[in-house]
C-alpha cells in the first residue's frame, strides 16, 4: 500500500493543490492579500496549469470568462474588494454559465488586517443567485475545489469559493492525492443564445437561473458538506468556516450544524436541526448573512445579538456570546499602555523620499493602495484621502474642480506602478480629458510590494517566469496627452524637490515617475550604513521626522542601526549639523 | 481527551517569527501530532508586531488560534513584544523572552518612551527565561541565528525529542549555514529556567 502523503498546508496552498488535483486548466488572478499566495502556489505546478497575474481583477475575471466559455477548467482568484472591480463581469456570467467548471475565489478580510473595509462577499453568492462553498480548514480548502468544479459542471453555473484571511493564512494538515486526468472537451460549437448576453438572450437564461437555483436548493439538502454533529441538545450552534473550528474549540459538547455550501442554505436541514435543540444559535463572522434568511424563513435563532457583526470572530468572543461568560484571565497588561509597533515603509523604501518632499512642500496628497499608503502614519503624516485602488489619480479632478485657486500648486495624486496599471491609467485620461492640472506621481517602484513582490506589466516578468517587453509608463502617459512627463531617481531628493516644485506650480496636468527598485528586491544596491557622531548631532530630532526603523534616539542623541541600515541617505540630508559619517568620512550636501 | 498544546511566536516583522514557527510546525508534524497554525502576513511584514500561533495534540486540534489566557509557551524575539503578548499565556507557563529591545516608529521618532523595565513586568506576571539570545548569536557568527537560539530554549521544553530538532534544521537553513544553526540551537538548548 502506498504511504498517505500528509503535508502541511496554508489554506492558500491547499487551493493551489486542489486546482492541479482536480484538473483546473487555466488561473487567473491579481494579487491581494489574504490571496496572492494561491496563485504563486498555482505556479508550482505550471506543467498542468497555465497561469497568469492579469492587470486587474475585471480583467483577469475577463479572461477566465473567456477560458471557461472555451471550455477550459477555470479558476480566478482575488481579494474581497477584487470582486468589486470585477462585479460586471460577474455578474451576467452568472447568467450564461460556462462550458466547463468555473470557479471564483473571493479571500476576504474580516478585521482587515490589509484591507481597506471588511465587506461580507458571502453578499454577492446570493446576489449573483449563484452557489458558494465556504471551507473551514485547509483540508477543506482542497476538496472543496474538487466541489466546486463539480457542481459548476453539473447545473451550469460559476461557483463562489469564499475563504477569509483565517482560512487563507492558516496552516493545518492535508492528505494529498494525485491530479485526476484532465477533461476530453473539444472547442465548444457556436452558442450565441446562451454566450452573446443581449437583453433577448439574458432573459431567457434569466429563466434557466431561476430554475438553476431551485435545483440547487435540493442539491445543498442533501449535500454532506452541510452537516449536523448531535450531542447536548439544550445547545445548537449553525455555522460555518472558520467559525465552526472556533465552536468545536470553546464548545466542545454543544450540537453543531456545520454548514459548507452555505448558498442556497439547505432551510430544511436548518429546520430539522432547529427543532432538536432547545436553544439555536447561529455564529458567522461579519453579516447576519445565514441568521437573516433562517430568521425570514419562520425559524427562532439567536445571532448577532450576541455575536458581534464587526471584525474578525475570536474563540473567546463565541464562549462569551453563547455562555455569557467570561474565560478566566490571570492578570493582564491592560493597565500598561505600550507602546503601538505599526507597520512602516522599510530602511531604504525609495517611496519615503517622495513623502519627505511632499511634506516639505506642503502639498495636499491623494493617494492609493500599496506599500506606500504606509505615508499616512506619523511621521510622515503625508496623505489627506484614500479611497481605493485607482483613486489616487482620480480624486484629485474632482478636487480641484470645486477649488481651483485655492487648491493650485499644491495638489498632488500618489500612486504605485502596480496600481497605476490596475486603475489609474483611465483616471489620467479623465485628467487630461477634463483639463485637469494636478501632478501625479507614479511611484515606481517596479513590483507589486505591498502584496509580496508580484510581477506585472510594468516589470517585464509574468507569473510563469517569462520575459516580455516592459510596459513604458513614458509613452502610454504621453499617448494619453500628457505633455509634462519627467522621471526621476526619489532618493535624490534635491532634483525630486525641483521637479515637483516646477509641476505643481504649472497650470497643466502633469505626471512624474518616481523610479527606483524596491529595496526588497534590489539584488545591485550596496548597502553601506551611515553613522551618527554623537559629538556633532545636537539631538535636534529633524532626521527622525523621515520615520525610519534604522534610526532610534538614545541618550539625547541620533542612533542609526548598522543592520538596517541601507545607506539611503533620507534621513542624513536632513541634518543641519553634518552629524551623519558613511566609511568615516562625514557627508556633505551642501554642493548640491 | 488527550491535550492541545499552544506555542505562542511573537516578535517584530523582519525577525524571522514566520521561520522559526514553520520549524516549529514541521518538527511537530514529524513527531504525529496533528498541528494547526495561524498568522498574519500582509501589511504587519513592514516593522509590525508579528505572532504565529501554533496549536498541536495526539488527537484534533479545533481552532489555529490559541485563545486568550490558553498557550503554553511563549516565545518573543524582542523584549516589549512579549510582554504584550503576556495575557496570552497561562497562568503557570513558560516565557522564553529575548532581552532585545526594538523600538517601534512612535518610540524611535522621538514621540514617546519605550516602556521602562519590561523584563521586570514580564517577571511580575509570569514564569519567564529572559536572556540576550541575539548578543548570543553575535557571538556564534550571526545575530541572523538569533531566531534558531531561541528555538533551542524552546526545544528543551516541549515534549519532542532533540533529534527531530535538528533534522528539520538542517533541512530548514541554508546548507553552508547548517553548523552555526545547529551551534545556535544548542546554545539556545543550554538554556535553564
Amino acid at each position: 500500500m502506498v504511504k498517505e502523503k500528509r503535508e502541511i498546508l496554508t489554506g492558500n496552498e491547499a487551493i493551489a493543490r486542489g486546482a492541479y488535483e482536480y484538473g483546473i486548466e487555466q488561473a487567473f488572478g491579481y494579487p491581494g492579500t489574504p490571496s496572492s499566495e494561491i496563485l504563486e502556489n498555482v505556479v508550482k505546478y505550471k506543467d498542468s496549469i497555465y497561469c497568469q497575474w492579469s492587470p486587474n481583477e475585471k480583467v483577469a475575471f475577463e479572461v477566465s470568462i473567456g477560458s471557461a466559455f472555451s471550455g477550459r477548467r477555470t479558476m480566478v482568484v482575488m481579494k474581497h474588494v477584487g470582486l468589486n472591480v470585477a462585479a460586471d463581469p460577474f455578474f451576467t456570467v452568472a447568467y450564461s454559465g460556462t462550458e466547463a467548471g468555473f470557479v471564483i475565489i473571493s479571500a476576504d478580510d474580516p478585521g482587515m488586517h490589509s484591507s481597506q473595509n471588511e465587506q461580507d462577499n458571502r453578499n454577492y453568492a446570493k446576489f449573483a443567485k449563484i452557489p458558494m462553498l465556504e471551507p473551514s480548514d485547509s483540508q477543506e480548502a482542497k476538496d472543496f475545489i474538487g466541489e466546486a468544479i463539480k457542481i459548476s459542471e453539473e447545473f451550469d453555473t460559476p461557483v463562489l469559493l469564499r475563504v477569509t484571511t483565517r482560512i487563507s493564512h492558516s496552516k493545518s494538515i492535508v492528505t494529498l492525492e494525485e491530479n485526476r486526468p484532465n477533461n476530453d472537451r473539444e472547442f465548444p460549437k457556436k452558442n450565441e443564445r446562451k454566450y452573446v448576453m443581449i437583453p433577448g438572450h439574458a432573459r431567457r437564461r434569466r429563466v434557466i437561473m431561476k430554475e438553476r437555483f431551485e435545483k440547487l436548493a435540493k442539491y445543498t439538502e442533501a449535500s454532506d458538506l452541510n452537516f449536523a454533529e448531535y450531542k447536548d441538545l439544550e445547545i445548537g450552534v449553525i455555522t460555518n468556516g472558520i467559525s465552526y473550528q472556533y465552536v468545536k474549540e470553546v464548545l466542545p459538547d454543544v450540537s453543531i450544524l456545520k454548514l459548507g455550501l452555505t448558498n442556497p442554505l439547505p432551510m430544511n436541514k436548518i429546520k430539522e436541526f432547529a427543532d432538536k435543540v432547545k436553544k439555536c444559535y447561529v455564529v458567522e463572522e461579519l453579516d447576519p448573512f445565514m441568521e437573516d434568511q433562517i430568521t425570514a424563513a419562520g425559524i427562532k435563532v439567536i445571532g448577532k445579538e450576541v455575536i458581534s457583526e464587526i471584525g474578525e470572530l475570536t474563540p473567546e468572543a463565541i464562549y462569551k456570546g453563547i455562555t455569557g461568560k467570561v474565560i478566566e484571565l490571570p492578570d493582564t497588561v491592560s493597565e500598561i499602555n505600550l507602546p503601538i509597533r505599526p507597520p512602516a515603509l522599510c530602511p531604504g523604501c525609495p517611496h519615503r523620499g517622495v513623502y519627505v518632499v511632499l511634506k516639505k512642500l506642503k502639498a495636499r496628497v491623494s493617494g492609493d493602495i500599496g506599500c506606500y499608503t504606509l505615508g499616512v502614519l506619523p511621521p510622515l503624516s503625508s496623505l489627506d484621502w484614500q479611497i481605493c485602488m485607482g483613486a489616487g489619480v482620480s480624486m484629485t479632478l474632482g478636487i480641484e474642480k470645486g477649488w481651483d485657486d485655492e487648491i493650485a500648486g499644491k495638489l498632488v495624486g500618489v500612486i504605485g506602478d502596480s496600481t497605476f496599471l490596475h486603475s489609474g491609467v483611465t483616471g489620467l485620461i479623465d485628467i487630461v480629458y477634463n483639463q485637469g492640472t494636478s501632478t501625479i506621481i507614479i511611484m515606481d517602484n517596479r513590483i507589486t510590494a505591498m502584496t509580496g513582490l508580484q510581477d506585472h506589466p510594468g516589470t517585464g516578468v509574468t507569473l510563469m517566469g517569462d520575459e516580455v517587453p516592459e510596459l513604458n509608463f513614458v509613452e502610454l502617459v504621453k499617448a494619453i496627452g500628457i505633455k509634462h512627463v519627467e522621471v526621476v531617481d526619489p532618493l535624490d531628493l534635491p532634483a525630486l524637490e525641483r521637479i515637483l516644485k516646477k509641476e505643481m506650480a504649472r497650470r497643466e496636468p502633469s505626471v512624474v515617475i518616481t523610479r527606483r527598485k524596491c529595496v526588497l528586491i534590489d539584488k545591485d544596491l550596496e548597502r553601506i550604513p551611515i553613522e551618527v557622531d554623537p559629538e556633532k548631532c545636537t539631538g535636534c530630532k529633524l532626521c527622525l521626522a523621515v520615520g525610519c526603523l534604522a534610526l532610534s534616539f538614545e541618550d539625547g542623541k541620533a542612533k542609526v542601526n548598522p543592520m538596517l541600515c541601507t545607506g539611503c541617505m533620507v534621513c542624513a540630508r536632513q541634518c543641519n549639523f553634518d552629524a551623519f559619517k558613511q566609511k568615516g568620512e562625514y557627508l556633505d550636501f551642501k554642493n548640491e | 481527551m488527550s491535550e492541545t498544546l499552544s506555542v505562542l511566536i511573537v516578535g517584530v516583522g523582519g525577525q524571522g517569527v514566520i521561520t522559526a514557527s514553520e520549524i516549529v510546525s514541521e518538527v511537530v508534524l514529524n513527531s504525529g501530532y496533528d498541528i494547526k497554525k495561524s498568522e498574519i502576513h500582509g501589511m504587519s511584514q513592514r516593522g509590525g508586531s508579528v505572532s504565529s500561533h501554533i496549536r498541536f495534540s495526539k488527537e484534533k486540534v479545533y481552532s489555529p488560534v490559541a485563545p486568550k489566557g490558553s498557550v503554553d509557551f511563549m516565545l518573543s524575539f524582542e523584549k516589549m513584544e512579549g510582554l504584550r503578548w503576556i495575557d496570552h499565556i497561562k497562568k503557570d507557563a513558560v516565557a522564553i523572552i529575548n532581552d532585545y529591545r526594538w523600538d517601534p516608529l512612535p518610540v524611535s521618532s522621538g514621540k514617546i518612551e519605550y516602556t521602562p523595565e519590561v523584563n521586570e513586568k514580564i517577571k511580575a506576571r509570569r514564569k519567564a527565561i529572559i536572556y540576550k539570545a541575539t548578543d548570543l548569536a553575535a557571538e556564534i557568527g550571526n545575530i541572523r541565528v538569533t531566531n534558531i537560539v531561541l528555538l533551542g530554549t524552546l526545544a528543551k521544553l516541549l515534549p519532542i525529542e532533540k533529534e527531530k530538532w535538528l533534522e528539520v534544521i538542517k533541512k530548514k537553513v541554508p546548507p553552508k549555514t547548517i553548523d552555526l544553526n545547529i551551534k545556535a540551537f544548542e546554545e539556545g538548548y543550554k538554556k535553564e529556567s
